[in-house]
């Protein structure tokens, strides 16, 4: 059953601000129909530069329609700068509070609003990118999202850290890079570095002949990739190795699963490289 | 406020008829089956009568019915007591559709060291039989294949599956806890060798279900510890629970007509009236070969859990294969086997009837929901913009 406030609640069952703004001074889009919810908030400005209106359309649950909502509540009659110190805390604090695993909600609130701010300041050339390196390639989540939110919310898990940003939701392959990511931000980055050096990578030293980096390169695709995929339902197989090109062929649902620009195939190389040779490219294999 | 059950692949509402019959063993006849003295003695009786009830709907002999805690114990002592008998081969071969009992049983195997195939289904749902005849090899030891989805209704071709495994001298086994009381089952044409039913699928009581063994099955018990169900499933009876068992098998039995007639009417009528009545929404799964009491329909543009929430302020009770309903952030693995696309799986509705449901409440739902779909496709970016299919 829904652990709903009633003023999420209200704000479902009556949002207010649904809708477009035609000449909008800022736009922020984000989520995708993939990650199954979506975001596109729109403001405008009065001539004291405070947001006169804003207005939004979402696709998701109840709690995304009901940050949404809120969301521009709480921005009207804000200045950007005003608007811009708000947190996913706040937003989630206005509503009475949110399920934790509906927390990612709030933060997608957050990031629409930061988008649409940024959109403005470019004068609305500039829409949301992913900067910097994608951790998560299942809900296209990257390092520096992560980095924010375990530091404003004061995250301790990999848990924690999906329940958020939904980043390691999927196919659960960068949990250990989410770890590694929360120790760097809580500080103690050093410790996990060094055990995770010590634990895993049959890392090679020294030349392999063919058949033993093919070998290993099964055994890092059984032991690193496979299982995770295997858990969603899909499977990939290896086709190929001709000098150090990889060909590979997702089965399953990891054939359609990818964010538009990170596909699994960057998720795959990234850990032959880290577990075989830093030369492998990785193909996909197209039927 | 209106209370509109459509709910009933979760679970069921308890028959009156099987109350009644299970509280005298809650209150006066308190005794243990196993006891020698007549007070245990007369328990004994009923439950021998329960067992037979079960083997009459399952058209098998009573002996041959074991009562187990419900439907996940029945599909792990089922899977788990193949691996862990005499037999020594290391393959099982599933689909990806299984219920999670069957499903993340075959993948705990799998870790210990198994190999495991999950067979495909098609866009219908449906189970490619030359695939599953290729997938079998001198290795495999048992397939286990649902005898109906419970989250889409597709009936899968159970006889003739069964028939192509059994050629193969493997262990058959078929989790049939959403056929079971909706379709008439019966092992005596049926070579199955294992079968898994619940009672509170089938308007009995939650906390009991069958596990079906053939004759001559080699199965090691999953739990050990006393004698009761000839050692093969330890532990004191939930007599009240087994009794009402029985007494919804005998119930199931007797509505069979009913279930495949008037439910099978009403839902034909509430997905046509939704599908006409809601552009771009869509029927998930095979048409021809369904359960009569099921429909899994999808709306474009919009979110499951935003609907359920909707309909559930309305009275009306469904469920979603959308990601915010599954507990984790993704959505039914089902459909996406289906290769159904992502815009429609997040936006899926189940509907699963039963004989309690009345012509009134599927006309007071035609009414209600192609606004609340109108209302919240109001609020999504997609639904003007929409580009299909582009996932």
């Amino acid at each position: 059953m829904w652990d709903y406030t009633d003023k999420v609640k209200d704000h479902f069952f009556n949002p207010r601000n649904v809708g477009v703004i035609e000449d909008a001074d800022g736009v922020g889009e984000v989520g995708s129909l993939a990650c199954g919810d979506s975001l596109k908030l729109m403001f405008k400005l009065d001539q004291d530069g405070k947001i006169a209106d804003a207005k939004f359309q979402t696709f998701g649950c109840g709690s995304a329609i009901a940050t949404s909502s809120v969301l521009t509540e709480m921005i009207k009659g804000k200045t950007l700068e005003e608007a811009e110190q708000l947190t996913n805390k706040d937003i989630a604090d206005y509503l009475g509070g949110l399920p934790e695993q509906k927390m990612h909600c709030s933060v997608m609130g957050y990031e629409a609003l930061q988008a649409a701010i940024e959109n403005h300041r470019s004068g609305g050339t500039k829409t949301r990118q992913l900067e910097g390196k994608v951790i998560c390639t299942c809900f296209g989540v990257t390092e520096k999202e992560i980095e924010h939110v375990v530091r404003e919310n004061n995250l301790e898990t990999v848990e924690d850290v999906t329940n958020y940003c939904k980043a390691g939701g999927g196919c659960r392959s960068c949990h250990s890079d989410i770890e590694m990511i929360i120790a760097k931000v809580r500080g103690t980055s050093e410790q996990a570095v060094a055990t995770t050096e010590q634990s895993d990578a049959p890392a090679a030293a020294k030349p392999l002949t063919n058949i033993q980096k093919i070998k290993l390169i099964e055994q890092t695709l059984n032991q690193q990739i496979r299982p995770a995929l295997q858990v969603d339902g899909g499977d990939l197989e290896l086709i190929d190795v001709i000098g150090d090109k990889v060909v590979i062929a997702f089965r399953g649902m990891c054939a359609h699963c990818n964010v538009a620009e990170f596909t699994m195939t960057e998720v795959v190389e990234k850990k032959l490289r880290e577990f075989v040779s830093p030369q492998i490219v990785v193909e996909e294999h197209k039927q | 406020m209106k209370n509109i059950y459509l709910d009933n692949n979760a679970t069921t509402r308890t028959a009156e008829e099987v109350v009644e019959e299970m509280l005298p063993y809650l209150t006066e006849y308190y005794g243990n089956a196993s006891s020698m003295h007549s007070f245990g003695g007369q328990i004994r009786h009923k439950i021998d009568r329960s067992r037979q009830q079960v083997a009459d709907l399952l058209g098998c002999n009573a002996d041959e019915i074991i009562f187990t805690s419900g439907g996940t114990e029945s599909d792990n002592a089922a899977i788990r007591g193949v691996f862990e008998s005499r037999n020594q081969k290391p393959h099982i071969v599933t689909t990806r559709v299984e219920h999670p009992a069957v499903r993340d049983t075959c993948r705990q195997l799998q870790k210990q060291g198994h190999y495991l195939t999950e067979l495909p289904v098609d866009n219908s749902g449906r189970l490619d039989l030359n695939e599953l005849d290729k997938a079998i090899t001198d290795d495999t030891a048992m397939v286990s294949v649902m005898y109906a989805n419970n989250e889409t209704g597709v009936i899968f071709p159970i006889e003739e599956i069964a028939r192509i495994v059994k050629n193969k001298g493997c262990v058959f086994h078929t989790d049939a806890v959403q056929a079971a009381g909706k379709i008439p089952i019966n092992l005596n044409k049926l070579p199955a060798d294992l079968l898994s039913i619940s009672g509170h699928k089938l308007h009995g009581p939650k906390g009991v279900g069958v596990l079906y063994v053939r004759r001559g099955t080699h199965l090691n018990p999953l739990i050990t510890g006393g004698h009761q169900e000839w050692g093969r499933r330890a532990g004191t009876e939930n007599v009240p629970a087994i009794i009402g068992l029985g007494k919804a098998c005998e119930l199931a039995q007797k509505n069979m007509y009913e279930e495949n007639n008037r439910v099978k009417e009403m839902r034909d009528r509430l997905e046509n009236a939704l599908t006409q009545k809601c552009p771009d929404s869509r029927i998930n799964g095979d048409s021809k070969s369904r359960l009569p009491n099921t429909t899994n329909i999808s709306f474009e543009y919009i979110e499951g859990e935003a609907i359920l929430l909707m309909l559930d302020q309305s009275g009306i009770a469904a469920s979603s294969g959308s990601a915010c309903t599954s507990g984790s952030l993704e959505p039914s693995h089902v459909l996406r086997a289906m290769g159904v696309p992502f815009t429609a799986v997040h936006g899926s509705v189940r509907f699963s009837l039963s004989r309690y449901n009345t012509d009134e409440e599927i006309d007071y739902v035609i009414r209600e929901l192609p606004g609340m779909i109108e209302r919240l496709r109001e609020i999504s970016p997609f639904t003007k913009t929409a580009e299909r299919n582009t996932l």
